[in-house]
């Protein structure tokens, strides 16, 4: 069931917690413990916002293990605003519906279930941006 | 001797934050599957929860537009409580999810609350003592649900997804002030859920006035008898809402008019979304004066209406192997 790896990522999925090199600022997700710019291995946790757009994407049909039920789901790149490029599910709209550049937010969602008995994971997905003003 | 319930410490809102799923099924469309439109319908439609949405993931994205509205870091709450009857798990605590992912975990209370719809409110007035004793300056309490109702049930008609998280503050820090509740209990045994149930029953025995009518008039005159004001003193009343019917008439029993709760009457749009149903018509209200997040219509706004097959799937309707 994969408990200890769902476990070690759970910062990570559920608020989309990368890195920021304390050295050259560079920030990364997923998050790293030297840094690619500066070559620093003082780093310390960083919360994305989560806002970005959509750098592309494309739709599943066919599913791999795990993630059966949730088909047709959208995959995407999403680059965010604080520099990452993120891979993750497009959510709460369809697939018809997403563009290249579409501005979207981080929300964290259901990924998978390990069957009727085991973990359910929860992740960060992607949505179009919530104007909820 | 008053039975209200007031604090030592004067308490309020310091941010709130209400969630409802985008998707929505008619109720002529359960009828037209099911039939029963002779006697009408209870509610004009009703949210339903996405395949990857859930109590937890609801609570989530309320909790953090609770958030965004106190303006302080989750790192200061010292309890969030999730009341629910829809927790995902029947054994691992909905909260510790909730307060991982808004940042709150570490030194934090928390523990899930079920009370068929009272567990929600049930968490804001143990939040309302928290602070208001002095053990904690900030308390999360969330009311949601994704309520399930047996295919063809009366139930099924209502049974919504939804809900609200509200961030309890001292009176200073807060945007709204808290003065005092009261809780009116009996064990009445008309809706229950059995470990490993899929679906609640429902006895249909007590539902209306033995249940709705008694606990909420009851509730309602203990609190307005107690603080001594009368229904004209308020501009806004908020109703546990499983219909229409119920908390229109309970309100005009009590002398409030249709204006007063009109605002936090949300239950023909999105269904009894049971523990959340108050606390979202209380977040309606109070949408009125503020908005540093989405506002509490925009999600009952946002909505893709679905048919019973696309709503038999995303409530797991139907059997897979």
């Amino acid at each position: 069931m994969d408990l200890a790896r769902n476990w070690r990522l759970k910062d990570q999925r559920y608020r989309l917690e990368g890195t920021i090199c304390n050295k050259c600022g560079a920030k990364f997700f997923p998050p790293r413990g030297v840094c690619t710019e500066c070559k620093s291995r003082d780093l310390r946790a960083h919360e994305f916002d989560g806002h970005g757009a959509v750098y592309s994407f494309t739709t599943l049909t066919q599913a791999p293990m795990g993630f059966e039920a949730a088909v047709p789901y959208i995959v995407g790149m999403i680059k965010l605003d604080e520099g990452p490029m993120v891979e993750a599910q497009i959510t709460d709209v369809n697939p018809s519906a997403v563009k290249i550049g579409q501005r979207v937010e981080m929300v964290t969602r259901k990924l998978r279930e390990y069957g009727e008995a085991g973990l359910i994971v929860y992740a960060y997905k992607f949505r179009p941006i919530a104007n909820g003003n | 001797m008053s039975n209200i319930m007031k604090p030592n410490r004067k308490v309020g809102i310091a941010g709130y934050g209400a969630y409802v799923p985008r998707f929505r099924i008619r109720a002529e469309e359960i009828a037209r599957v099911w039939g029963g439109a002779d006697e009408g319908f209870p509610i004009e439609e009703k949210a339903v929860p996405g395949l990857d949405e859930d109590t937890v993931t609801m609570s989530i994205e309320a909790a953090r537009n609770a958030l965004a509205r106190a303006e302080i870091d989750a790192q200061e709450l010292r309890a969030v409580w999730v009341g629910s009857e829809s927790h995902p798990y029947a054994v691992k605590p909905s909260s510790t999810m909730v307060a991982e992912a808004i940042g709150a975990s570490g030194s934090v209370l928390a523990g899930d609350w079920e009370f068929a719809c009272k567990a929600g409110t049930e968490a804001l007035q143990a939040s309302i003592a928290l602070v208001g004793s002095g053990m904690a300056e900030y308390a999360m309490a969330i009311g949601m649900d994704t309520a399930q109702g047996r295919p063809g049930d009366a139930l099924e008609y209502t049974a919504g997804a939804g809900g609200a998280a509200f961030i309890v503050a001292p009176k200073e820090n807060s945007v709204a002030d808290l003065e005092a509740s009261y809780s009116y209990v009996t064990d009445t045994p008309d809706f229950f859920r059995r470990q490993h149930m899929h679906y609640p029953e429902h006895g249909n025995r007590f539902t209306g006035e033995p249940a709705y009518f008694a606990h909420t008039l009851n509730g309602a005159r203990g609190l307005l008898d107690g603080m001594g004001l009368k229904p004209s003193d308020f501009t806004f009343a908020i109703f546990h809402q499983p219909n229409v019917k119920f908390p229109s008439t309970a309100a005009k029993q009590l002398g409030f008019t249709k204006e007063q709760i009109a605002v936090g009457l949300l239950s023909d749009k999105i269904g009894n979304t049971y523990s959340g149903a108050a606390m979202i018509g209380m977040t309606a209200v109070l949408d009125i004066a503020r908005a540093r997040a989405p506002k509490t219509m925009w999600y009952v706004a946002r909505r893709e209406v679905i048919d019973y097959a696309l709503y038999a799937r995303y409530r797991g309707k139907l059997i897979m192997n």
